[in-house]
């Protein structure tokens, strides 16, 4: 093999070898039901603390990742609000994660949406990569051990708290 | 006196001073991302997009920086927003394949530089061949004899 077709030779490899691991590497973040919450400490909205899914450890979660600029989420909140005031007492909770916001249009959103649920924010929005998440709102009901009983990638209202997500806690 | 208050009057009442803008919106929009949106600041018109632009236009009013501002912007959106590939995953590639190609164009130069003098010397006439070529007898009288009808 002459120098010239091994050096052809090596930068196609170099090539493919490169392309190979951007594929095997892409892959976004995928979470499955089952799987273990992706967790985090994080502070809290509007603070001052922080907190983390498994505070909750031992109860339901309902977590809901929300951005101040997104309409559905505005149209959320309140539905959020009663649910997690009918649960409170069976061991339920919702929590709000606020991601690819700033700080002041989540503190305004919650100011205009008060929510009595804890809230707390994604800093440099790095919980929506965690979650696989492609956009807001999201929710995710998290069982008493941490793990993922159900993955709805929109906007929830009261329908589906009671139809969807209601008969798993009560199944518990 | 009276007139010193009256004309420090407007500055009292319109609060702190604005300090002077050291950037523009625009610059800032030119060299950041919409993060949801994948583009340039710039070019982005979506609902977060617009609340990222407020939020530019906030701190550029306030008198910050470039660099200030972009700072400001990774802390809240996170490092996605710089208009730079990350340096993981598939979007290494953006920093690794230049590397690549210029480690390789450079291998490929100096072997063709090196491939080039050695058949540049194997064709160089040697001086039995100049000797052999050049022209004889009567050709090698009438070259001469026209090379001195044009000295001076």
């Amino acid at each position: 093999m002459s120098a010239r077709s091994l050096l052809a030779f090596l930068a196609v490899l170099a090539v493919i070898g490169l392309l190979a691991f951007g594929l095997l590497s892409k892959g976004e973040t995928k979470i499955a039901v089952g799987d273990p919450v992706p967790d985090k400490v994080l502070p809290a909205l509007p603070g001052p603390g922080q907190g983390s899914i498994a505070k909750y450890r031992g109860s339901w979660v309902l977590v809901n990742l929300w951005a101040s600029w997104c309409v559905p989420c505005r149209q959320e909140a309140p539905v959020l609000q009663r649910f997690y005031e009918r649960n409170r007492q069976n061991e339920t909770t919702v929590l709000g994660i606020n991601v690819q916001d700033n700080e002041d249009d989540a503190r305004a959103f919650l100011r205009e949406h008060p929510t009595g649920y804890p809230q707390l924010r994604s800093v440099g929005d790095e919980r929506s990569a965690a979650f696989g998440s492609t956009g807001v709102p999201e929710n995710f009901l998290v069982e008493p051990d941490g793990d993922l009983a159900l993955i709805w990638r929109g906007p929830v209202d009261d329908q589906f708290l009671r139809e969807r997500v209601a008969p798993l806690i009560k199944g518990s | 006196m009276i007139a010193a208050a009256a004309l420090a009057a407007p500055a009292i009442a319109a609060g702190a001073p604005h300090p002077a803008p050291q950037t523009t919106v625009n610059a800032i929009e030119a060299e950041v991302m919409c993060p949801i949106c994948g583009t340039l600041l710039e070019l982005a018109e979506s609902p977060q997009a617009k609340r990222e632009k407020v939020f530019v236009a906030k701190l550029v009013a306030e008198g910050k920086s470039k660099a200030e501002v972009k700072d400001a912007l990774v802390a809240q959106y996170g490092p996605s927003v710089l208009a730079l590939p990350k340096a993981s995953g598939f979007d290494l590639s953006a920093y690794l394949v230049p590397i690549l190609a210029l480690a390789i164009a450079v291998v490929v130069l100096a072997f063709s530089v090196r491939r080039w003098r050695r058949s540049g010397r194997a064709n160089e006439p040697s001086a039995q061949d100049a000797a052999a070529s050049a022209p004889q007898g009567e050709d090698a009288e009438r070259l001469e004899a026209d090379l001195s009808r044009y000295d001076l």
